[in-house]
């Protein structure tokens, strides 16, 4: 199947696409400036930045519902903001604070919430795969029609757990979308050199799940595909999979120099493809938003960032009693 | 209003750098992700973004400047319309922001001992049931089928997975019957597919389920190993307290009989390192039973030690209509005041026949049994030692990072002083578990090994 790309005459709204607009944003302005942080010591150790795959995470939440879980790998920062969790919180975790999602205890790579049903932020690859099909287990279980979304990457795509997954989750029908998030590169190794497959969702057919491949620098292709593969699963159908096709601008964390492919590579897909400037295009020839309505998103979005990173750097860090917390629970509070 | 861009720290070890060559030069209009400059780090070139847009207004550390240190001004941006000559609104840059972790590892050394070793002061020593109370006989299979089925029916949310443990009633038969009682959706067959079911179980109980997940046997459960430790025990700490895996991970542990080296490990010292893990290895049916009901409700992942060698023997179980064992509550087997033997699972096997033949000799052995190993009740132990003032450890695991090991370093540093004689630990031998009948049995724990040592430390 060739890959997707969205109807000629998108069903969409001005308001839909300004509200896409602005997410998609606010995701690169975010990495922007955490990339920013880093570069000043205030955020440590790995930092993988989104920049690139917003159009990703934004047209799937498109698609969700209102109690719809997600779980992805340490590149979490997209999904984060897209299920929309607090930018204070996200980038406070990132430098380490008290005023951060895990009160600094987890760092970039390990955030969770429960309040937006989103299940981390894992740090192992294609650990996230069979943790998503457990939270579809848990809700096909409990009867409650709801619907998970298991992101992972290319890389992740060749760990043999991702297999027993798709093998138990079409086995017992579970409502998970397994999202591999192709953006090319394995860290240095692009998909080439790590496997002869043509595709990476056509896998899926060898355990009857149906799947699709997405153009994931097209937020509207990916929230079409998103919203036929929520309804497969919601009418008991068994899980999807949605192979979308994406780059990532930036090295796979801040310490890579990317050396394994071409500035010109980069630079191509920045400007013939860029999923921002594409809703960008539509809105402005579409005549839904003037140049200074968009002005005024992005100065409107560069002030949640700056009061974001403003957060991280005054909120203090951990009590040192944190050392000690959280290692037992005492009771969890369950789902509602 | 101008803003100083500053020498970036580019790995998370860089504290220096070269600034290798500019990309831009001053007057050039840049945008938000254009390549400003190439900055040698530790480990590489690596190109260097802008964040904001603007005007590069001066250039203040030239190309081919070695040893910038990180955060220092590298050049200014100006916004539209300002001139070179401006200088930043924040002329003095704050100083460079030591990285927090090593600042929170300096200041955590001092962290309250007793917060380490969780013990309390006073060993507990109530009975596990009240005095009076029936009891019939049961095995260890039965009690712990009891168990699971006490509590499934108690909770709708635990539900049982792994291999066999459905239709074909469980491989060693500790399922039976459960299938029948409450179905298919609650008592499930899965492939053999260990990691995979290790982590949708781990998914299933951050979803609000309390799964019980069996291994045929333990050895497989280093497939799952990496859900286990990384992903159900460390996730309550990774989310600030916000979700945990309310679970257990269940299964015969250890050597069973000449089924070599791949089925015989013993995992009680591997998972007893973990924080953010329960682990449990019972030796009787009644603590069979009442810690496997403990472990279900508890809201924390817990390895529950099984042994296939344990599950045909008998013990009284207490009728109850809800009897639990608390964690963290060792079990004094047998009274005494010469030395103390501590043991868990089938290790008390050996601890009890040695202690019984230590009585023919005159030697009057304390046998405790642990039960559980995170937390241990070291209060027990150190009470006993005060006491008996000699101790040896007996587990079937292998010598170098052993449980008994952990033992002994807490008695060296509780009450090194009221000890008569050095701590010996029996074990395993530091060995692949061998086929051969004669050449397993020699690799096995004996109970005149443990009487050879307790001969040792009373010096008779």
């Amino acid at each position: 199947m060739a890959t997707r790309k969205a109807a000629a005459k998108p069903n969409v709204s001005a308001e839909e696409l300004l509200g896409h607009y602005r997410e998609m944003l606010l995701i690169r302005r975010f990495e922007e400036k955490a990339g920013q942080l880093y570069g000043m010591g205030l955020i440590g150790g790995f930092c993988h930045l989104y920049i690139g795959q917003e159009a990703v995470v934004v047209g799937l939440e498109a698609a969700a519902e209102e109690g719809d879980k997600r779980v992805t790998s340490y590149r979490d920062h997209g999904h984060m903001l897209a299920c929309g969790m607090d930018p204070k919180g996200i980038m406070a975790e990132l430098t380490g604070r008290e005023g951060g999602f895990s009160k600094g205890k987890g760092g970039s790579m390990h955030m969770f919430s429960k309040e937006k049903h989103f299940y981390g932020g894992h740090g192992i690859v294609a650990a996230q795969v069979p943790i998503g099909a457990g939270l579809a287990f848990a809700d096909k279980y409990l009867g409650n029609g709801r619907v998970t979304f298991a992101y992972f990457g290319d890389g992740a795509a060749n760990q043999g757990q991702v297999y027993e997954t798709y093998n138990m989750a079409e086995l017992w029908d579970l409502p998970v979308v397994f999202v591999i998030e192709n953006n090319q590169y394995a860290m240095g190794t692009s998909v080439k050199r790590s496997t002869k497959s043509k595709t990476l969702w056509e896998r899926g057919a060898a355990y009857g799940i149906p799947g699709e491949e997405v153009d994931g620098m097209s937020v509207l292709a990916v929230k079409e595909a998103g919203e036929r593969a929520v309804a497969h699963c919601r009418a008991g159908k068994g899980p999807y999979i949605l192979e979308v096709k994406t780059y990532r601008y930036r090295g796979h964390s801040m310490s890579d120099p990317a050396k394994y492919r071409t500035r010109e590579e980069v630079q191509k897909m920045r400007d013939e493809r860029d999923p921002i400037e594409q809703v960008r295009q539509i809105l402005l020839t579409g005549a839904h938003a003037s140049e200074e309505d968009l002005k005024a998103i992005d100065k409107e979005i560069k002030e949640i960032v700056n009061e974001a990173a403003e957060f991280s750097k005054e909120s203090p860090e951990p009590a040192l009693q944190e050392l000690w917390t959280d290692i037992y629970a005492i009771e969890v509070p369950q789902e509602a | 209003m101008a803003t100083e861009i500053l020498m970036p720290a580019l790995s998370p070890t860089m504290e220096e750098g070269t600034l290798a060559k500019w990309l831009v030069k001053e007057g050039d209009t840049v945008a938000a992700g254009d390549i400003l400059a190439e900055i040698e780090t530790d480990k590489a070139t690596m190109e260097f973004e802008a964040v904001d847009e603007g005007t590069m207004g001066k250039i203040l550390i030239a190309a081919g400047t070695e040893g910038v240190k990180v955060n220092t001004p590298i050049a200014v941006l100006l916004d539209e319309g300002e001139d070179a000559s401006a200088t930043p609104a924040a002329a003095a840059p704050a100083a460079a922001p030591a990285p927090a972790v090593a600042e929170a590892k300096a200041e955590a050394a001092p962290a309250p001992a007793a917060a380490k070793t969780p013990a309390a002061p006073k060993a507990d020593k109530s009975p596990d049931w009240p005095e009076g109370t029936e009891t019939k006989t049961q095995t260890v299979r039965e009690a712990l089928r009891d168990a699971m089925a006490e509590e499934m029916r108690r909770d709708d949310r635990v539900y049982l997975m792994g291999e066999e443990v459905a239709e074909y009633q469980g491989a060693y038969k500790i399922s039976q019957g459960l299938l029948d009682e409450f179905g298919a959706k609650r008592v499930i067959d899965t492939p053999i597919t260990e990691h995979g079911f290790a982590g949708i179980a781990v998914g299933a109980s951050f979803g609000g389920l309390r799964p019980i997940v069996e291994f045929m046997t333990f050895n497989f459960s280093m497939q799952a190993i990496d859900h286990i430790v990384n992903s159900a025990a460390k996730t309550l700490y990774m989310s600030g307290g916000q979700m945990g895996a309310p679970m257990v991970f269940r299964g015969p542990n250890g050597a069973a009989a000449r089924v070599g080296a791949q089925h015989s490990q013993d995992y009680a010292a591997w998972y007893m390192q973990i924080p953010g893990l329960k682990v449990v290895m019972p030796y009787t049916a009644s603590d069979a039973k009442g810690l496997l009901k403990t472990a279900i409700r508890d809201p924390n992942p817990v390895i529950f030690l099984e042994n296939e060698i344990l599950y045909g023997r008998s013990f009284d179980v207490p009728v109850m209509d809800d009897f639990t064992v608390p964690f963290g509550k060792a079990r004094i087997a047998r009274e005494g005041s010469d030395v103390t033997i501590v043991s868990f699972g089938i290790g008390m096997t050996y601890a009890l026949e040695a202690a019984e033949k230590l009585a023919a000799d005159g030697i009057d052995a304390e046998v405790i049994d642990l039960r559980t190993l995170r937390p241990m009740d070291t209060a027990s132990i150190l009470e006993s030692v005060r006491k008996t003032n000699r101790c040896v450890t007996v587990e079937e695991g292998w010598p170098q990072g052993s449980v008994g090991g952990y033992i002994s370093s807490v008695i060296m540093q509780e009450a090194f002083d009221y000890l008569d004689a050095p701590v010996i630990n029996c074990t395993g031998k530091d060995v692949p578990m061998p086929y051969a009948a004669n050449l397993e049995k020699h690799a096995l724990l004996t109970s005149d090994e443990v009487v050879e040592a307790v001969k040792k430390v009373t010096y008779r």
